[in-house]
C-alpha cells in the first residue's frame, strides 16, 4: 500500500477546483441557513444554474467566458427571484420543499432531450474551455511543490476560483457584520419581532436569497469551468453534500463553510484513496473495491446526523448563536 | 399505403402498458404541406432531382429510428435511401398520378423487430400512389399487428387510468410520510429509504433467496414495519426526549437518508434488478387501454390496504388518537393518549406501507435499484404538500392529482420531463394556495 501517494492525492484536493466550488456554494448556503434561517434544498439548482450558463453561453451564444461567468450569475439570481416571490412568505418547510422540487425541475429540465441541441441532455456540455484558456496570463508548464503540481490550466483556475472565495467571503463578511446583517440575523431568530421593528422581512429575505443564490451559482461556475457540466452532478445529493460541509465548519460562520468544505473533501479523497488499497491489500476481505467507494458516502451521512446532533453549531460555530430557531 | 391523419401525425410518445415492442413509419404529408422546405429530412435522396417525392418516419416505440434502409423503385428508377438521426427519410420521384414499391430492409431493424401486419405475405413491401398533390408518406406496422396512430381520446382514457393506478400506489407511501408529519413534525426524507427497504427486501427473498414472490412480498412489507420500528427506537425517539428542533431532525433524516441508500447499493450493487414477474403480457381492457396482471394486481393491492388504512383512521381508538396527536400533540398528551405509544405505532404503519409501496414501485418502474427510493421522494413530499402538510387524506388526494399529472402531462410534454411536471404544479398551487387542498389556513406560518 501506497501510504506517500494516498495522502499525496488527500493533500492535493484541499485547492482542487471541486473543493472551491463547494466552498462557494457552502457560503452561499451560510447566508440563506446560517444567517436569514431560509432552509434552502435547492442549491444544486443554482449550481446548475450557473454551470449551465456559463455554458451555454460560450457554446450556443459564442460569448467571451466572462461574461459566460455573468450570465450565470444572473440566470441564478433569476431563480432566486422566482423560486422567492411565492416561497418567502411560507414557513420553513414549505421553502424547503419548493427550493428541493424547483432544483430537481431545473436539473430535468436540462436532462431532458427535448432541447438537446443547447443542454446536450444526458451527455451534458463540453469543449467550452478555448477561450478560457485563451486568457490564461500564465505560461505553459508545471508549477508548484510537493503534492501541488498542476499545470499552467489547473493553476489558472484554482487562483481563479481562490480570488473569486476571498472576494465573496469578504463580500459575506462585511454583509452579515453590517446592520443589514444584523436585521437578517433577526428575522433568523424572531421574524416577528423584526417585524414588529417595521423592518421588511420579506425584503431582507429576498436580498439575503439572491446574494447566496449568487455566491452558489459562481460555485456551479468554477466546478465546470474547467471540466464538464453534467445534469447527473446536480442532483439533490449534491445539495446534501454541500449542507454536510456547511454545518461541518459552521453555518452561521464566514469562515466556517470553507473549512467544512476542505475537510469535507479531504476525507472523501482519503477515503476514496485508502479503502479500495486497504481492499487489494486484503484488509478488508468482506468487500470488493466497488463497495469500498459506497462506503464513504455511507460514512457522510453517518457524520451528517452525528454533527446535526452533538455539535449543530458546527465546528468554528458558537452556541449561543443558534442557527436552529424554527 | 396509409395517410396519417394530421391530428395523430405528431409523433406520439410510447404508451408505458402497451408493452408491445412496435415500430411504425408514420409519413408527415400534412407537416410538410403545412411548412413547405422548412421541415429539412435528415436524409433526402434525388428532392432536388426530381419535382415529388416519397416520404416517412421511422419509429420504434416513439423514438426516431436511425440507420433502417429503405427501397423505392418503379417509373424509372430505383433509390435507395437510410433514415437519418431523426428517422426521417424522403425519395425524390419523377412522376405523379403514379405507383411505386417502397421495400423497408428489415434486416437493418434491430434484432427481433419485424414488420408485421395481418393478412399480408410481404408487409415490409409496399406500394404508394403518388396522388395529384405530387407527395405521398407510407407507413409500416411492427409488433402485433398494431398502430402507432391511436386516437386522442384513446390515449388520454389510458393515460388517466394509469395515472390513477400510480396516483393510488403513491398515496400508499405519501400517508406513512404524512403521518409522521403530522405526528411527530419531521420531514422525514429517509422515507425514500423506507420505500426502498421494501423492493430490496422483495429482491432479496425473491431473486436471492429464492422464495416465491407471494411469500417474499408479506415478509417484506412486514419487515418494512419493523423497520420503521427500529429507526423510531434508535434514532427518532432518542432524539424527541433530547428536545433537538425540527429543522435539526430534518437533516438528520437526511443524513439518514444518505448512509440508508449508500449501504444500500453496498448491498446490491448499482445495477437495475427486476423481481419476478416484472414483464407479464399486457392484456386488453376496452379501446386501447392494457394493462398487466401486475398492474391489475397491484391496484386492487393498494385499493384495499388505503381501505383497511382510512377505515383504522377513522374508527379505531388508535386511529382517533392519531389524528388527535396530529390536530395537538401536547391536548392529546393531556387526556391521557399515550403519544409515544401512537408515534411508535405510526412508525410501524408508515415502515410497511413505505415498503409495500417500494414493492409496487419496483413493478411500475420497472425494476428496483439503490436510489429509487430518492427518484420517489420528491413526488411524495409534492403529494403530501398539495393536500396539505400533515392531512392523512390530504395526502391521499395530492397523491392522485399528482399521479395523474405525471401521466397525463406526457400527453403534451416529453417523456423525460414527467416527473418535473407534478414539481411545477406543486410550486403553482403553493402560490394560489400555500395551506395544500385540504389543508386548514391557520397552518401556515
Amino acid at each position: 500500500m501506497d501510504w506517500l501517494q494516498i495522502l499525496s492525492n488527500t493533500a492535493s484536493t484541499i485547492i482542487s477546483p471541486a473543493t472551491m466550488a463547494y466552498a462557494l456554494a457552502a457560503l452561499g448556503l451560510a447566508v440563506h441557513f446560517g444567517y436569514a434561517g431560509l432552509l434552502n434544498m435547492g442549491i444544486a439548482g443554482f449550481m446548475a444554474l450557473g454551470a449551465y450558463g456559463y455554458a451555454i453561453s460560450i457554446l450556443t451564444f459564442g460569448f467571451p467566458w466572462y461574461v459566460g461567468v455573468l450570465v450565470g450569475i444572473v440566470a441564478a439570481l433569476v431563480f432566486a427571484l422566482i423560486l422567492g416571490i411565492p416561497t418567502l412568505r411560507l414557513r420553513g418547510d414549505y421553502l424547503a420543499i419548493v427550493t428541493i422540487a424547483a432544483a430537481e425541475v431545473v436539473r430535468l429540465l436540462f436532462l431532458t432531450s427535448a432541447f438537446d441541441d443547447v443542454t446536450g441532455s444526458a451527455d451534458g456540455l463540453s469543449g467550452y474551455h478555448t477561450d478560457f484558456r485563451g486568457t490564461n496570463p500564465i505560461p505553459q508548464g508545471s508549477y508548484g511543490f510537493g503534492p501541488w503540481v498542476y499545470n499552467e490550466i489547473g493553476w489558472w483556475v484554482r487562483i481563479l476560483g481562490i480570488i473569486a472565495i476571498v472576494l465573496a467571503a469578504l463580500m459575506v463578511y462585511r454583509l452579515v457584520n453590517s446592520p443589514w446583517g444584523r436585521v437578517l440575523k433577526g428575522i433568523r431568530e424572531d421574524e416577528d419581532a423584526v417585524r414588529s421593528l417595521g423592518k421588511n422581512v420579506f425584503a431582507y429575505k429576498m436580498q439575503a436569497l439572491l446574494i447566496g443564490g449568487g455566491i452558489a451559482a459562481l460555485g456551479g461556475i468554477l466546478y465546470a469551468m474547467d471540466r464538464n457540466v453534467n445534469s447527473g452532478v446536480y442532483v439533490t445529493s449534491l445539495t446534501f453534500f454541500v449542507y454536510t460541509a456547511l454545518l461541518l465548519g459552521g453555518a452561521a460562520t464566514v469562515f466556517g463553510p470553507l473549512l467544512g468544505s476542505v475537510i469535507f473533501w479531504v476525507v472523501q479523497a482519503f477515503l476514496s484513496n485508502l479503502l479500495p488499497a486497504l481492499v487489494a491489500a486484503g484488509i478488508l476481505p468482506f468487500m470488493s473495491s466497488i463497495q469500498a467507494g459506497t462506503v464513504r458516502f455511507i460514512l457522510t451521512g453517518i457524520a451528517l446526523m452525528l454533527i446535526v446532533i452533538f455539535r449543530p453549531q458546527g465546528i468554528l460555530g458558537n452556541k449561543k448563536e443558534l442557527t436552529f430557531v424554527k | 399505403m396509409r395517410f396519417a391523419p394530421t391530428a395523430t401525425a405528431r409523433p406520439e410518445r410510447r404508451r408505458r402498458l402497451a408493452a408491445v415492442l412496435m415500430a411504425a413509419l408514420i409519413g408527415l404529408i400534412g407537416l410538410q404541406l403545412m411548412l413547405p422546405g422548412a421541415a429539412a429530412f435528415a436524409d433526402e435522396v434525388d428532392t432536388d432531382e426530381y419535382p415529388y417525392r416519397v416520404s416517412g418516419n421511422v419509429q420504434l416505440e416513439g423514438e426516431p429510428r436511425g440507420g433502417v434502409e429503405l427501397n423505392v423503385k418503379g417509373n424509372g428508377i430505383d433509390t435507395d435511401v437510410v433514415t437519418g438521426e431523426d428517422g426521417k427519410w424522403a425519395v425524390g420521384v419523377p412522376e405523379r398520378n403514379a405507383e411505386y414499391t417502397v421495400t423497408l430492409d428489415e434486416s437493418t431493424l434491430p434484432e427481433g423487430i419485424a414488420v408485421v401486419e395481418e393478412g399480408v405475405e410481404n408487409p415490409n413491401v409496399k406500394t404508394a400512389t403518388v396522388g395529384p398533390g405530387g407527395r405521398v408518406s407510407v407507413n409500416y406496422f411492427i409488433g402485433q399487428g398494431e398502430r402507432n396512430v391511436t386516437g386522442f381520446g384513446d390515449v388520454l382514457v389510458e393515460r388517466i387510468v394509469n395515472g390513477l393506478s400510480f396516483g393510488l400506489m403513491l398515496a400508499i407511501a405519501a400517508i406513512g410520510l404524512s403521518l409522521v408529519y403530522g405526528t411527530t413534525g419531521i420531514s422525514n426524507f429517509a422515507h425514500a429509504e423506507m420505500v426502498t427497504f421494501g423492493a430490496v427486501i422483495a429482491h432479496l427473498f425473491a431473486n436471492v433467496a429464492g422464495w416465491p414472490i407471494w411469500v417474499a412480498i408479506p415478509i417484506a412489507v412486514a419487515l418494512g414495519g419493523v423497520f420503521g420500528l427500529g429507526l423510531d427506537g434508535a434514532i427518532w425517539r432518542p432524539l424527541r426526549r433530547k428536545r433537538v428542533g425540527l429543522v435539526q431532525l430534518m437533516i438528520v433524516s437526511i443524513g439518514l437518508s444518505l448512509a440508508l441508500r449508500y449501504t444500500f447499493q453496498f448491498f446490491i450493487g448499482g445495477n437495475t434488478v427486476q423481481l419476478p414477474g416484472a414483464s407479464s403480457p399486457p392484456i386488453r381492457l376496452f379501446g386501447s387501454v392494457t394493462m398487466t396482471a401486475i398492474d391489475m394486481v397491484s391496484v386492487v393491492i393498494s385499493i384495499a390496504a388505503l381501505l383497511v388504512f382510512a377505515g383504522w383512521l377513522v374508527f379505531t381508538r388508535l386511529g382517533k388518537a392519531t389524528r388527535a396527536i396530529s390536530d395537538n400533540p401536547s391536548l392529546a398528551s393531556a387526556s391521557g393518549i399515550d403519544v409515544d405509544r401512537v408515534v411508535r405505532i405510526v412508525w410501524v404503519i408508515a415502515g410497511a406501507a413505505a415498503a409495500l409501496a417500494g414493492i409496487l414501485f419496483a413493478y411500475y418502474r420497472p425494476g428496483l435499484k439503490w436510489d429509487m427510493g430518492a427518484e420517489f421522494l420528491l413526488l411524495l413530499f409534492a403529494a403530501v404538500t398539495l393536500g396539505g402538510l400533515g392531512t392523512a387524506f390530504g395526502a391521499l388526494v395530492g397523491a392522485m392529482v399528482i399521479g395523474l399529472v405525471v401521466e397525463v402531462s406526457t400527453l403534451w410534454i416529453p417523456t423525460d420531463l414527467r416527473f418535473a411536471a407534478p414539481l411545477v404544479v406543486l410550486i403553482i398551487i403553493l402560490l394560489f394556495r400555500p395551506q395544500g387542498i385540504l389543508g386548514r389556513r391557520e397552518r401556515i406560518g
